[in-house]
């Protein structure tokens, strides 16, 4: 029964969501209203579980001294120390506790995650450089279609494109309306078919992969 | 007894009757489903049959080839080079003494295509298992490591080389997106796999990672359903399997007949839909405007 | 010369990196304002805004993070001052925890404009809830059920600007502003397609062509698609901010890039035809 009955609740209330859909009586739709309250509680819930995983993990690490040990410290130590500003500060009413502006847990937003977020992305600049001048070199048919495509779109979708040629804008947009429309198109119905049957097969229970093994 | 084009094939002939009569369905006027003003004491909402048409449909097809499949008739899949090139990778890692690398995506288990990876893992771990070389699995969520762990078990144990299994090759690093990147870098650049295996769900991350093993000189094979994210495996990386291949990979690599069966079926309801289009396009161009307006949603 | 282009062929990949960073930083600290037209999605995007009866509620929704800020903070101060400026009403919502206080933020920067706005009557932050696709489904049903409580604890029944506000139905126009899951395509499966409500959206530029169908569609009203977007949209307010500033750089940078491939090219075309020249004599 330790498989049987997550499989079944994940059928239940996977076709419930589906039907849905389908059935706009009045008091059948608060049922599944109902439910979907349960299914925000139950991921927020998850928060809890996640720090609990966290926790763990990291914990065996640091105890079994692994790689990168005194890193999970700081990492464990650092959830505690924003779940205290955060929320334990707030509930008691702390000065500085909360999440908002002008907050303890702000100032750690804006002067760590934030520079450290933005820089990380701020390298796929140079990251994207590098792989065009590697990747867009004309070998193949396919591979000059590629690099044309990509110049004309590259210069055409900013200022001095316009600049150059008026008409760049407009055929640039054609680009992206026309040809990239319609392979964006096809790729998106198949990856949906895709992930319907994937998720088909979890609902019906013949793929259990999530439980965690066979 | 619905007559329709006969087939030399007998065993199509069901679906066959099945497609001539959704297409007889589609012709009809669709007005008569046109919404009620007040749905709120009805079972059914009739705007919305063409949707159910569809699901019944795809869910049936799909149910079929599996039981078909289960029944040992075989079902032909043809080559993705991509996917072949998952082994190639995992022998020149063997050659090279170096290990193999596998990054299932930064979502959690929730996600379909985090699925999708776990099923490939246990493919990886069982080729892997065969030839003592270390498989590493960082992972961003910490949801997905009791599972990721478990189909590395199997996929050892399943090769017959259940000591081989090392748990702390199977890493949590952490939930912050570009945090897991720098983490899985810093593996790659460290401990030099030979093969890089990308595949689930990826966002800004995948560029940086697929760089950073481009400059190793791994083999890299990713595959994502993130169309946009595409673009960047496909200049970084040897071999991309793109969208929905991602959710053949496991059919293909595990030949299991359920997974074959199930991609057999949205294969046909692909077809299916093809054929639609292509009937939709025709007969707007001729002025008749009914067809495609079944297809509307309202 | 042959050396010389080999090296050229494999050039080191710092020397790029050098290439970009300058050709960035230059144009940022020294703007030039290069002028640009607006492409007709973001033309669909303002025109939402503008065919909004005065008073309409606008249901505004902030998904993104640091990462994708300077694409998509412009975008939202610009979506909130256009908003407030028409004197709709703006109920702004997060489904990315860490949107919350960059959200707050864009706000707080554009009442600088507007100190006659009141908080709960022109505006409000429900703040965030986890759950993705499932709340977004949850407020087709109900808001008021789904958002008990804004972010600041107050009951939303008491919140003048949420009186009859009981699901999608009630808002004029629905607003995304996304840097990636959940997002655009979650609003537009999840939403558009199932309550008909009018979504428009701003979005990342590497997102931006997967939205292209949902366009021609008519799922999007509008779209916004990156720091480009961003520059359209504040040139439609007749509002310069960090978008049209950024122009400049996102122009040399392209360009910079381009002549790296053109350089690529050549340099692997020289080399490749001088290998079979020297094959052919041998």
């Amino acid at each position: 029964m330790r498989r049987e009955i997550p499989i079944a609740i994940c059928f239940l209330f996977g076709i419930s969501f589906i039907l849905e859909y389908f059935i706009p009586h009045e008091g059948v739709l608060s049922i599944f209203e109902t439910i979907r309250q349960w299914a925000i509680i139950v991921i927020a819930f998850a928060y809890v579980l996640g720090i609990a995983n966290l926790l763990r993990i990291n914990y065996h690490v640091v105890q079994r001294k692994q790689r990168d040990w005194p890193y999970k410290i700081i990492l464990m130590a650092s959830l505690f120390f924003m779940i205290t500003v955060g929320i334990v500060f707030d509930i008691l009413g702390v000065g500085l506790g909360g999440i908002g502006e002008g907050t303890i847990f702000g100032w750690v937003y804006y002067h760590a995650q934030y520079p450290l977020q933005s820089t990380m992305f701020a390298l796929l600049a140079f990251f994207i450089a590098s792989a065009a001048f590697r990747a867009f070199r004309i070998r193949t048919f396919q591979a000059s279609l590629l690099a044309v495509t990509a110049l004309f779109v590259m210069i055409g979708r900013v200022p001095v494109g316009e600049s150059l040629w008026a008409g760049f804008p407009d055929f640039t947009e054609w680009i992206m309306n026309v040809p990239q429309l319609a392979g964006k198109r096809a790729i998106m119905i198949g990856a949906a078919l895709g992930a319907i049957s994937t998720a088909l097969k979890v609902l019906t229970g013949l793929e259990r992969t999530y439980l965690g093994g066979e | 007894m619905i007559i329709f084009p006969c087939s030399k094939a007998p065993r199509y002939r069901p679906f066959l009757r099945v497609v001539f009569l959704l297409i007889c369905i589609l012709l009809i006027d669709p007005s008569w489903s046109l919404a009620q003003e007040d749905l709120t004491e009805s079972w059914f909402n009739p705007n919305r049959v063409n949707m159910l048409v569809f699901l019944v449909f795809f869910f049936g097809v799909i149910i079929y080839f599996i039981r078909r499949a289960k029944k040992g008739k075989s079902l032909f899949i043809r080559r993705i080079a991509g996917l072949d090139a998952i082994e190639e990778a995992v022998g020149r890692a063997t050659e090279m003494g170096r290990p193999v690398l596998f990054v299932p995506g930064i979502e959690d288990v929730n996600q379909i295509q985090t699925v999708a990876a776990m099923i490939i893992l246990g493919n990886v771990a069982k080729m892997v298992a065969g030839y003592d070389i270390p498989l590493f699995v960082p992972i961003c969520r910490p949801f997905v490591v009791p599972v990721a762990e478990e189909r590395v078990k199997e996929g050892y144990a399943s090769a017959g080389r259940p000591d081989a299994y090392n748990r702390d090759n199977v890493r949590y690093i952490s939930d912050e997106q570009f945090a897991y990147a720098a983490g899985v870098q810093g593996i790659m650049l460290r401990d030099k796999p030979m093969a890089n295996l990308l595949f689930g769900s990826f966002f800004a991350e995948s560029l940086m990672l697929a760089e950073t093993g481009f400059l190793t000189g791994a083999i890299q094979v990713a595959g994502t359903a993130n169309i946009h994210q595409l673009p960047f495996f496909v200049v970084a990386c040897d071999y991309t399997i793109i969208g929905e291949e991602l959710f053949a990979t496991s059919a293909y690599l595990s030949k299991e007949p359920k997974l074959l069966g199930s991609l057999k079926g949205s294969d046909l309801a692909k077809a299916v839909i093809m054929g639609i289009l292509a009937l939709g396009a025709i007969l707007v161009s001729f002025g008749v405007i009914e067809f495609k307006n079944w297809f509307f949603i309202q | 010369m042959r050396k010389f282009l080999e090296k050229l062929e494999r050039l080191d990949r710092r020397v790029i990196f050098i290439f970009i960073g300058f050709s960035i930083a230059l144009p940022l600290l020294f703007p030039v304002y290069t002028d640009f037209s607006v492409t007709a999605p973001v033309e669909g995007f303002y025109n939402a805004i503008e065919e909004l009866p005065p008073g309409s509620k606008v249901l505004v929704s902030c998904d993104y993070d640091p990462g994708s800020m300077p694409e998509l903070f412009p975008m939202n101060i610009a979506v909130f001052h256009h908003l407030l400026s028409r004197g709709h009403k703006v109920i702004m919502m997060q489904l990315w925890a860490t949107g919350t206080l960059l959200a707050e933020r864009a706000m707080t920067e554009v009442l600088e404009d507007f100190p006659e706005k009141i908080y709960g009557e022109d505006w409000v932050n429900l703040g965030f809830k986890e759950g993705r696709e499932v709340v977004m489904v949850s407020m087709g049903t109900n808001i008021p059920k789904t958002f008990p409580t804004d972010s600041r604890g107050t009951k939303v029944e008491e919140i003048p600007i949420m009186q009859g506000v009981t699901n999608f139905d009630d808002v004029a126009l629905l607003m995304n502003v996304s840097g990636g899951l959940p997002g655009t395509k979650e609003w537009v499966l999840q939403v558009q397609s199932r309550y008909g409500v009018k979504l428009g959206s701003g979005c990342t530029a590497v997102s931006a062509p997967e939205f292209y169908p949902y366009i021609q569609s008519g799922q999007l009203v509008g779209l916004l698609g990156g720091m480009k977007g961003a520059a359209e949209y504040e040139k439609l307010l007749g509002r310069p901010g960090t978008a049209q500033r950024g122009m400049d750089a996102q122009s040399v940078s392209h360009i910079v890039v381009f002549l790296f491939i053109f350089i690529g090219n050549v340099a692997y075309f020289a080399v490749k035809g001088k290998k079979k020249r020297l094959q052919v004599s041998r």
